[in-house]
Formats: C-alpha cells, sequence, structure tokens
C-alpha cells in the first residue's frame, strides 16, 4: 500500500513583512505531511522545494474512491517515505509550498486582496529568506518548535542553509543536496536568459497576462529547455541522446523506427534531444506560471548569506549551529562541487559538526533527485544518526 | 592498523580534547576512539565512498576530499593534531602533505609501513619485494607508492625543518622503542614545526 498523500492548507490572517520592505497582507500556504510528531516534538523534518517542485514531496494522491491517481508521486519519492532514505514511520515529514510558486500556495495568479485584482506582476518580491519566516510560522501552527532537520536540494538546499542561520535554535541538522552559498554570475546569465524568454512572449503582457485569458506558453518553454540543459551534464546526455535523428511513428501510429537520413530541414525537429527538450518544455508551459518562474529565479540570484558580511561566509555562518550534511555531484555545473566545498570550508572555519559527500554521478544537477545507492545511502545513515542521537529509536 | 592495541598507542600521542584532523581517516574507527575515550572533536578526511559511508554511519564527521588536491580548505594551526595514519604511503605528494600536516596542525602525527623492518630487508636480501602482513600487496599491484623507512621519515622531517617531538615503532600491538628502523613493521612520528 503506498503512501496517501493529503494536500492541505493553512490560512495567515497576519501580513508578513518581507525582506524587501514590502509585505504580503494575507496568505496561504499549502503543505503536506507525512508520519506522526512524537510525543516530544523531536522528530520534524521539514522539506525545502527548489524551482519548479511543489509541497507535494512524497506520496501518491488518491481520488475520493481510493483509487491512486496515475503518475502522482511526489517529486522526492524516492527520497522519502515509510522505510525509504528519510524514513516517514520515524519521521514527521513536512512539505511546503513556497509563497510566490504555484502550486496552491497564495502566488502571482491569486487575487491581491488590497486592490481585489489579480497580482500579476504585482506580486511581491520574495525572497529566501521571506520563504524561511513564513516555513517558521505554518511550524508554529503545526507545533513544531524545533526541527530535527532540514532539507533541501539546489534552491531548497539555500533555504535549508537559510534556516540554520535564521532559526539557528529551532533547527538540528541540515542536510544540504547540491546547493550554493550564492549564484555565481554564469547562473544569474542562465536565469536571465529565461526570464527574458518570458518578459519579451507576446502573450506575457508585462505580467498580466491572466485577464487577457492567454500565458506565455513560448517563454516558460523556451526558459524550461535552457534550465534543463544546465541540469544535465554532457556525458548524460551524449549517452541518453548523443547524435541519434529523432524517430518517426509508422503511417498508423506503430512503434517508432530509427532514421538514419537528415531531412535537411532548419526549423524541424531533426534531432532526438531537440524533441526531447520540446516536450520537456511543452510540458511545463501547460502547468507552470510565468510570474512564479520569474519570481523563484529572482529568489534564487538575490540569495547571499555572506553579502551582510561584506562577503565573508565565514562570518555569515557563524550564526549557526546546527549540524550539517553537505552533498554534491561531481559532475553538476549548475551547482558544482566547488560550491559545495565553500560552505564546507566555511562551517569549517566555524568549527561546525559537518560532513561532506560528493558522489561522483554522471547525472548533472539532476542527480540530487535521483536514485544513486551512494548518494541515498549517505542521506541514510545520516538521517539514522539523527534517531540515535535523540534517542528517537533504534535505525532500520 | 585499527587494531586495539595500535589505536591506544597513537591515541595517546593526542592530547584530551583536542580538535584532530584525521587525513585519510578510514573507516572512522580512530577519531570515534578519539571522541569517547579522549573527548576529541574533529573531522575525517576520506576519498573512498565506502570510508565516507562507513564515517557517516558511526556519526563521525568526515569529509570527502582527494588528498593529493592539498589541503586548501584548511586554514593555519586550525587543528590541535593532524593525523596521517597508514595515509602518507598512498599519497603522491607525501612530502608537501608532511608539511601541510604541521601548517594546519599544532602537531602531526604520522604512522606508516616501515620498510626497514628486518623480515622486509630479508627478503629483498634474497631478492623479492616484500610480502608480509604489514606490507601484503605484490609489487605491481599495490597502493603504497611510496615506500620508506623509519630512518628515511626522520630525514626527510629534519629536511622539512619538522621538529621530532617522538617516534617509536609498533609491532606486534607493542611499542618498539629500541631500534626501530630495524624491529618494527609501523613507524610512528610526532612532529611540530
Amino acid at each position: 500500500m503506498p503512501l496517501i498523500a493529503f494536500s492541505q492548507s493553512m490560512h495567515f490572517a497576519h501580513p508578513l513583512a518581507l525582506q524587501s520592505g514590502e509585505s504580503i497582507r494575507a496568505y496561504k500556504l499549502s503543505y503536506e505531511t507525512y508520519g506522526t510528531l512524537n510525543a516530544d516534538k523531536s522528530n520534524a523534518v521539514l522539506v525545502c522545494h527548489a524551482l519548479n517542485a511543489s509541497h507535494h514531496v512524497a506520496g501518491v494522491y488518491a481520488d475520493a474512491s481510493g483509487r491512486i491517481e496515475a503518475k502522482s508521486e511526489g517529486w522526492w519519492d524516492n527520497m522519502i517515505g515509510p522505510g525509504k532514505t528519510v524514513d516517514t514511520d520515524r519521521f514527521f515529514v513536512i512539505g511546503v509550498n513556497n509563497l510566490g510558486s504555484c502550486f496552491g500556495s497564495t502566488g502571482p495568479m491569486h487575487l491581491n486582496p488590497d486592490t481585489g485584482q489579480v497580482y500579476g506582476a504585482d506580486f511581491p518580491v520574495v525572497t529566501v529568506e521571506d520563504w524561511v519566516n513564513s516555513q517558521v510560522l505554518l511550524l508554529d501552527q503545526l507545533g513544531v518548535t524545533t526541527l530535527a532537520a532540514v532539507l533541501g536540494g539546489s534552491l531548497g538546499g539555500m533555504q535549508a542553509l537559510s534556516w540554520t542561520l535564521q532559526y539557528p535554535s529551532r533547527v538540528r541538522h541540515a542536510v544540504i543536496v547540491a546547493s550554493a552559498p550564492n549564484l555565481t554570475a554564469e547562473n544569474i546569465a542562465f536565469n536571465e536568459v529565461a526570464r527574458r524568454a518570458i518578459v519579451t512572449d507576446p502573450d506575457f503582457h508585462g505580467g498580466h497576462f491572466y485577464q487577457h485569458g492567454v500565458v506565455p506558453k513560448r517563454g516558460l518553454r523556451i526558459a524550461r529547455m535552457i534550465g534543463h540543459i544546465t541540469y544535465l551534464s554532457d556525458d548524460v546526455m551524449n549517452a541518453k541522446f548523443g547524435r541519434q535523428l529523432k524517430e518517426e511513428l509508422g503511417l498508423d501510429g506503430s512503434p517508432a523506427t530509427l532514421r538514419s537520413e537528415y531531412r535537411y530541414t532548419t526549423q524541424e525537429v531533426e534531432f532526438q534531444i531537440e524533441s526531447y527538450l520540446r516536450y520537456q518544455g511543452d510540458k511545463f508551459a501547460e502547468y507552470f506560471d510565468a510570474n512564479t518562474y520569474l519570481l523563484i529565479t529572482r529568489a534564487l540570484d538575490y540569495f547571499d548569506p555572506a553579502r551582510s558580511y561584506g562577503g565573508d561566509l565565514k562570518q555569515a555562518l557563524g550564526k549557526a549551529s546546527a549540524k550539517f550534511l553537505l552533498v554534491s555531484f561531481t559532475t553538476d555545473w549548475r551547482f558544482s562541487p566547488s560550491r559545495s566545498r565553500e560552505l564546507v570550508k566555511a562551517l569549517l572555519d566555524n568549527k561546525r559538526d559537518v560532513s561532506y559527500a560528493e558522489i561522483d554521478a554522471p547525472h548533472g544537477h539532476d542527480a540530487f533527485l535521483l536514485d544513486d545507492r551512494r548518494y541515498l545511502s549517505v542521506v541514510s545513515s545520516y538521517f539514522d544518526s539523527i534517531l540515535l542521537e535523540n534517542n528517537m529509536g533504534a535505525p532500520r | 592498523m585499527s587494531d586495539l592495541v595500535t589505536m591506544e598507542s597513537i591515541a595517546r600521542l593526542v592530547p584530551v580534547g583536542a580538535r584532530v584532523l584525521d587525513l585519510g581517516c578510514g573507516d572512522g574507527a580512530l577519531l570515534a576512539y578519539l571522541q569517547s575515550t579522549r573527548s576529541c572533536t574533529g573531522y575525517g578526511i576520506e576519498i573512498d565512498d565506502a570510508n565516507v559511508l562507513a564515517c557517516v554511519k558511526r556519526g563521525v564527521n568526515v569529509i570527502q576530499l582527494n588528498l593529493d588536491e592539498g589541503l586548501a580548505l584548511f586554514d593555519d594551526t586550525s587543528f590541535d593534531v593532524v593525523l596521517q595514519i597508514d595515509t602518507l604511503q598512498h599519497l603522491r605528494n607525501a612530502e608537501v602533505m608532511l608539511r601541510e600536516t604541521v601548517r594546519v596542525g599544532r602537531l602531526g602525527i604520522v604512522a606508516f609501513p616501515n620498510f626497514a623492518h628486518w623480515p622486509n630487508r630479508l627478503s629483498v636480501l634474497r631478492g623479492r619485494m616484500p610480502v608480509t602482513r604489514r606490507l601484503p600487496y605484490q609489487w605491481y599491484d599495490t597502493p603504497n607508492i611510496r615506500v620508506g623507512t623509519h630512518a628515511d621519515l626522520s630525514a626527510l622531517a629534519l629536511q622539512n625543518g619538522l621538529k621530532v617531538l617522538d617516534s617509536f615503532g609498533i609491532q606486534e600491538g607493542k611499542v618498539v622503542r629500541f631500534a626501530p628502523n630495524l624491529m618494527a613493521g609501523t613507524s610512528v612520528f610526532l612532529f611540530s614545526r
């Protein structure tokens, strides 16, 4: 019997002050929980999501009759669940959709209570720090004072790191995967290309496309395509697609046959990789909100805890008291191992407890979502050690 | 090398409560021992996936790193003790790492197989490279790319301006202070800058 997930929503009536100086007057957060909070409330784990994910971290959805919905697995279902790496039989796991996202929490597609109009481009800029502040308020409502661990990959890892700096007394462990202390210029550049693709789509209408009844799908597709390229490695792309030509379906839709002749076309799909990227782009443009894409990539760009310390990461991380596990992947060039090592160094310099695994995986940045035995065993062992440390029962 | 007696004789060189960096820490057994018996804190450095996992399992801090890339991650004198237990012989940059050990640590402790132990000498006299319990590898298939002796390390330390605070051998779990270059399979040095 798979884990059945229930999407929940919490409404917050008090305004949330944002880093920008603006505030959100009232808002809701979508979240899911798995497992049970133990008597002394010591087994809570918060999972922070990256760019295009949501609060639906683990499990599957079922309809009213109990039938499991196809392809409804949570985005980190391989990591989190009963008996899995983060064992929901032992930990109380919380997933939350970030403000400004498009999976139920208040975002640009919702009504601005001040104007009665859809926010659109007027949704205030939110930062990693703002998200953490809102997550804390959710945890307060759930009765969780201290997290056994906060866990995240990529942008989720930035939130996990920020947790240890903003609320050091409320988090005992931080597990930060494929992340960085800030984005490099190259990384911001990729985000900017994606944003320009969206903003210059004629259907974007300055971010107020909702009232025009259109979606800037072309922009979203291209944003996703460029993103996708940077999440993979050259090796894995070559292994998966190489120079293979796109297969052709038979006339009756029968199985595809491999093509060996060029078609000498500039605009049709010729290579398999083109077909794959277009497919990923199309899929993404169907469900993701354009303004959300702008907001979340900006949150990535702005994150830089060392900034208020003149760029001194050591000083910035001095606030943290949690224990850390950091993981990076050798072929990840978007959030490269050297960026994780910067975090490791700053933690070492502050004499914090830290372990660091550099996993030799071929999959690039995407590796943090995939099943790699070495990666999952290290994370699993780390969570076992959290159990032992807190006498929360023997690990599996 | 992770047998209890060897661990004890090395642990005795480590001050109680010391902040320790263990280069090539293996499965983390020595660090765990130092933490539980001598209230030490610190980190292990390992390149091997299985060893990194073993350390995390033990609850020992471990940083996955290739030592041949150096110790740039660590500031000067940021540790009380830097350990290199059965590590030096695997390193391409063994001499640099010896200097790095006392740059990063106030004290450096190095243990490695002593090639001048008499059974090894005997073997070479007979014209063959030694294959023993301490040096169990065939010459063509050994991870020990630096083969040296107790006396060699002493000379290398001198050459690099290191102070040898103590040195001895370990054989059959016993500390050997008489003619360790001849009588011990393992050589141990305690250095400072």
